[in-house]
């Protein structure tokens, strides 16, 4: 069984759909640390968030009576998106916009404090237990049958798929096009300076925490739709495999990170397919520590030089 | 390529200014990726000379350095020590063992000392080596031993003189970060002496001096090399510094060496003319009387502060 | 408004559209943030889930941040009188519904504690501090204004109380070495106080170790639970499986811890700050997992017990009968107390944590320590000194992780039961919580946050489930407010003008 090319499909399709989701809240690392050099501890809190206030207004609306299901998605979608912002936006504004400029461990102590805290937020407000919802889109199409296995692609693996390409597409096309992403690269390359000929870097960088908020909800709305439950605890395991997606695709680079998500989700996927699922959380880990030793800049990054 | 496969390089028998020789860097070329930082620069330090490096912006000089002190590894090159206890190809050092093995010291461009360690505390840390071995890998000391707290108070001993060298003692307890930035260069200085290197590379420690204390800066150096017996390496733009106290000047620019004699000699030299100030027809005829001033010695410099 | 002037500062005519606007965006800010998960609860029902509404507690949480960002401007613009009317009134009211049961008796107690606005008195307790900090700050302010000092002279009364404060705090160690070794003999040390004290004083032995590494050498350690872990579960095997008493396995858990350490710090030697923080973090995980999931060695889930309580130094037990031997109380000729063992504990915990303490002091006015101070502050210049940064760093790995070990070996053998349950990540944040908070490098901040971050949850039980909000939210407070740490202050190893003994 294990060794039919059906099971291998079954888990390249698990391991893509993961890798999707991680891809999506790796971006946000990713931008961050180009941006301002640090890791934004409580971005996978962010993530979190986005699923909580997607549950919740899945809630609302079929208590309100929506059933079309496309337009719940739409509605979800943009509700989590914008709400989840403003999360990503007051983070960089009261809690790291101040340490700009402070050695780099004040501004990781601050996010790990505001990732503790916005765990314990959740939980108290939302309480500690699972949160479970009816499976909204069921069914998909068969792609293989080997013998007795069925490979299948659901509907929901399509869709998770088919709106990370959509969204990497809007993005990368926003930062290569628009003042804003001419912008981002400025502040990149060397915030005094682009201050210096007029960029506004204060609203360049909350942009970029916004963008990575946004994207992270997306996420969110994904992980719940497709695993159908989630507690206040997700972000911080998917946080860290989202973080080792960025480093393995090269910090600093979207399309790197999406490729290092996508990379990940299938370690994972097939990890737990061909050998133990519990230990697919170390691999994980173990990737971070070797792509870190032998390969820092990771796979699509620019190799940097030490200056002395 | 190894230090195996670089040809020797067949230098002039006498070294410009004189002196034994100290260092021999031959064929250094150093790549980073497509960029060529530096050209197959071949030239010899003296020892009990200052040797000075200098160049325009961006000529390869601090590379230089960096290959020297084990901070990059040259893409080719011999650079051969010639050690009073044996001859070391500082090319094969690990980064840490240009200073531990080979007592090469070295300042830096922006200056790096320990700044919430005290003046007196940075140059007890670079005499780390000698106390580590004196406190038996850190066991006798524990313990309190004599033979750790005899090596101690000498280290301390060693950290004053040089103190007293340059002007610090009064602020051995300051904090290295409060003190003002000429003090600062000059700490990194001292630290550097108490490695109790035989070959002192330093990297622009006239940047940022006023006139009196680039003065004190020549008879430092001047000091260094008449007493402690060592050779000094120097990269420099102020030409005061230059010309006044070097020996032996080494031109660089674009990563090539462009000139390399006494200061008399480069100073006539019409490629460093060049590399500098642009072709000579276009050089104001005042400003090559200025050059020539120069070596006048000490009417620009050592004005009271 | 009129408002104190003061020499040097001129006020600017109040824009109260301006004002108004930057408070509306504050509400608005504050609305988008809790609509959704406050405004909202998702209980949890057989089958499923249902919504519940908390609308009041959104709509006092803008009110409060509309409130506060106005008197946020006024203190900025230098108006703190009306600051100075109505903050002191908040918190009086507020103060007042909190406790009305107790100042005016259960009936009317209940009445008006149904005007608090939110579903838990907590937030009211809250904004009431804050209301008070708004007092104290306005009053501050207007101080400031009318004492006709100018800034420079008000900075520098502001140094030199700091520097009082440092002075003091010098003091403090003996003097809080001395209340400890009393402490069990005192009247109110009873069970439960001892239990909270050796809890504190575990962590004062962990934040003394990660101090090492962190404050001394500069070294990012999110993952110094994996230690802790390692010596806990070595003293536990060796204890069930071979029978080794608590005083010979302790050299062997913290050689097993130490070794860890060096594995583990080898592959990061060459990473800086946040990667090396990410890295450490994953480690400490993947320990984590692998004693979840090695069930055959270490239990798994369900972890190690029957862990011997550690004796008399070998020599007795603390019980009331010995299986073999004697006991503590028979040695000494005094009756049986239960409390015996427990207070030999608190001595071994303290003994510890003191060894760790002189060990730190000690070993900073060695090569090895000033090495690890030198390098970071600036490893580039290290390497320039001939000082070997990986053995360096490997050394403050090692160190630390042996006194983790040793500690985790007493935290086993104190339990009598381990589970990987206690070693997560939250630990190792925690312990470098109270490193970071205390002030780098800094040994009585150490004490003073663990007895801050841990001795106050323990003693107030009723407010547990607050203790990782209010953590998290004190890390970025302090961090904000003071990035060096609260008593961050470096004593140097060695003087010139006389040799002064190195202080904490």
């Amino acid at each position: 069984m294990q060794h039919s090319f059906a099971y291998f499909l079954d888990q390249l399709i698990n391991g893509l759909t993961l890798g999707s989701i991680y891809g999506l809240i790796a971006i946000g690392y990713t931008m961050v640390y180009g941006i301002i050099g640090m890791i934004n501890f409580a971005h996978g809190e962010i993530f979190m968030i986005g699923a909580f206030i997607s549950i919740i207004s899945f809630l609302l609306l079929g208590a309100a009576g929506v059933t079309w299901i496309p337009l719940a998605l739409f509605i979800v979608l943009i509700v989590a998106m914008l709400l989840t912002s403003v999360y990503g936006w007051t983070l960089e504004r009261v809690a790291y916009r101040r340490l700009r400029r402070s050695p780099r461990l004040a501004a990781l102590i601050t996010a790990i404090g505001m990732s503790i805290f916005l765990q314990n937020y959740v939980q108290l407000l939302q309480s500690a237990r699972n949160k479970p919802m009816q499976p909204i889109i069921s069914g998909g199409i068969e792609v293989l049958q080997q013998e007795d296995y069925i490979v299948s692609l659901s509907y929901m693996q399509m869709i998770i798929m088919v709106l990370t390409v959509v969204l990497m597409v809007i993005f990368s096309q926003m930062i290569a096009r628009t003042p804003l992403g001419r912008a981002q690269r400025a502040c990149e390359q060397d915030r005094d300076m682009a201050a210096l000929i007029g960029v506004n870097v204060d609203r360049t960088i909350s942009l970029t925490f916004v963008v990575g908020a946004a994207l992270a909800s997306v996420a969110g709305m994904m992980f719940l739709l497709y695993y159908g439950v989630i507690d206040f605890f997700i972000g911080f395991l998917a946080g860290i495999k989202a973080f080792t997606a960025a480093v393995l695709g090269g910090i600093g680079s979207l399309p790197g990170a999406m490729l290092g998500g996508l990379l990940i989700g299938l370690i994972e996927a097939f990890w737990s397919g061909y050998f133990t699922v519990e230990y697919k959380d170390v691999a994980a880990f173990s990737i971070l520590v070797l792509v870190l030793i032998f390969r820092p800049t990771g796979l699509l990054g620019k190799p940097d030089i030490e200056k002395v | 390529m190894s230090a195996v496969d670089v040809l020797p390089v067949d230098f002039a028998d006498e070294i410009p200014g004189g002196g034994t020789e100290l260092l021999t860097v031959e064929h250094l070329t150093m790549r980073f990726g497509g960029l060529v930082a530096i050209d197959d620069v071949s030239f010899r330090a003296a020892n009990e000379r200052i040797t000075a490096i200098i160049g325009p912006n961006g000529a390869g000089k601090t590379t230089v350095f960096n290959c020297l002190t084990g901070f990059y590894k040259p893409t080719v090159g011999r650079l051969s020590l010639h050690h009073p206890k044996g001859d070391v190809l500082l090319e094969r050092l690990e980064g840490f063992r240009t200073s531990q093995s080979a007592g090469v010291a070295r300042t830096f461009q922006n200056i790096r000392l320990f700044p919430r360690m005290t003046v007196l505390e940075n140059l007890i840390v670079a005499q780390h080596n000698k106390l580590m071995r004196a406190s038996g890998y850190t066991v006798f000391g524990l313990f309190g031993m004599k033979r750790y707290r005899d090596a101690e108070a000498a280290a301390i001993e060693l950290a004053r003189y040089w103190l007293d060298r340059t002007g610090l003692v009064e602020k051995a307890d300051w904090d290295a970060g409060n003190l003002p930035y000429g003090d600062q260069r000059r700490l990194e200085i001292a630290r550097a002496m108490c490695t109790e290197p035989v070959l002192l590379c330093l990297d622009e420690p006239a940047a940022g001096l006023n006139p009196r204390e680039s003065h004190e800066l020549n008879r430092l150096l001047i000091y260094v090399r008449d007493e402690h017996r060592i050779g000094v390496l120097l990269i420099e733009h102020d030409m005061s510094v230059v010309m006044e106290i070097s020996d032996h000047i080494v031109v660089l620019d674009y990563g090539r060496k462009i000139s390399d004699g006494t200061p008399e000699q480069v100073r006539e030299d019409p490629a460093v003319i060049r590399a500098y100030l642009g072709e000579p027809e276009e050089i104001e005829e005042h400003v090559r009387e200025a050059l020539k001033q120069d070596d006048r010695g000490g009417d620009t410099t050592g004005e009271g502060g | 408004m009129t408002a104190v002037a003061e020499p040097g500062i001129r006020l600017r005519r109040l824009d109260v559209p301006a004002v108004l606007k930057e408070a509306g965006l504050t509400a608005l800010v504050i609305f988008a943030l809790t609509f959704g998960l406050v405004g909202f609860e998702t209980l949890d029902v057989p089958g499923g889930i249902d919504i519940n509404t908390r609308f009041g507690d959104v709509a006092a949480a803008v009110a409060f941040g509309f409130v506060g960002r106005i008197a946020l401007i006024l203190l900025r613009e230098h108006r703190p009188l009306p600051v100075l009317a109505l903050a002191p009134l908040a918190a009086a009211i507020m103060l007042m519904l909190l406790l009305s049961e107790t100042l005016f008796g259960p009936e009317t107690g209940a009445v008006l504690k149904a005007f608090i606005p939110f579903h838990d008195p907590i937030v009211l307790w809250s904004l009431a501090i804050v209301a008070v900090f708004f007092s104290i700050r306005a009053a501050l302010a207007v101080r400031d204004m009318s004492s006709g000092l100018s800034l420079e002279e008000r900075e520098e009364r502001v140094d030199r109380l700091g520097a009082r404060v440092q002075r003091g705090a010098r003091l403090l160690g003996p003097v809080l070495l001395a209340c400890a070794l009393v402490f069990p003999f005192t009247p109110f040390a009873d069970r439960q106080m001892l239990d909270i004290a050796i809890s504190v004083l575990t962590y004062v032995m962990l934040g003394w170790g990660l101090n090492i590494v962190v404050g001394l050498a500069g070294l990012l350690d999110l993952g110094y639970v994996a230690f802790y872990a390692v010596g806990a579960y070595s003293f536990a095997l060796l204890a069930t499986n071979l029978d080794v008493s608590f005083w010979v396995a302790l050299p062997f858990a913290g050689a097993m811890a130490a070794t860890a350490g060096v594995l583990l710090g080898f592959p990061v030697l060459r990473l800086r700050g946040d990667y090396l923080a990410i890295v450490t973090l994953g480690f400490g995980e993947m320990i984590r997992i692998i004693l979840l999931n090695w069930y055959t060695f270490t239990g798994g889930p369900d972890g190690i017990s029957g862990i011997p309580r550690p004796s008399f130094f070998g020599l007795a037990d603390f019980a009331r009968n010995a299986n073999h031997g004697l006991t503590f109380h028979e040695m000494f000729g005094i009756d049986y107390a239960s409390s015996q063992r427990i207070i030999f504990m608190f001595y071994v915990i303290l003994a510890m944590a003191m060894v760790v303490n002189l060990f730190t002091m000690r070993i900073r006015r060695l090569p090895i320590g000033r090495a690890w101070e030198a390098l970071r502050e600036d490893e580039i210049a290290c390497r320039s000194l001939g000082i070997n940064p990986r053995n360096t760093k490997l050394t403050a790995f090692g160190i630390g992780a042996m006194f983790a070990g040793f500690a985790g070996s007493f935290f086993a053998s104190r339990l009598g039961f381990i589970s990987p349950e206690s070693f997560t990540f939250i630990e190792s944040a925690v312990i470098l919580a109270i490193v970071v908070l205390g002030g780098f490098g800094s040994q009585i901040g150490v004490v003073v946050a663990a007895i801050l971050l841990i001795g106050l949850p323990e003693i107030f039980r009723e407010l547990q489930q607050y203790r990782m909000l209010a953590f998290g939210m004190a890390m970025v407070l302090i961090m904000l407010w003071r990035p060096r740490g609260l008593l961050a202050y470096r004593e140097p190893t060695i003087r010139l003008g006389g040799d002064r003994k190195a202080g904490s």
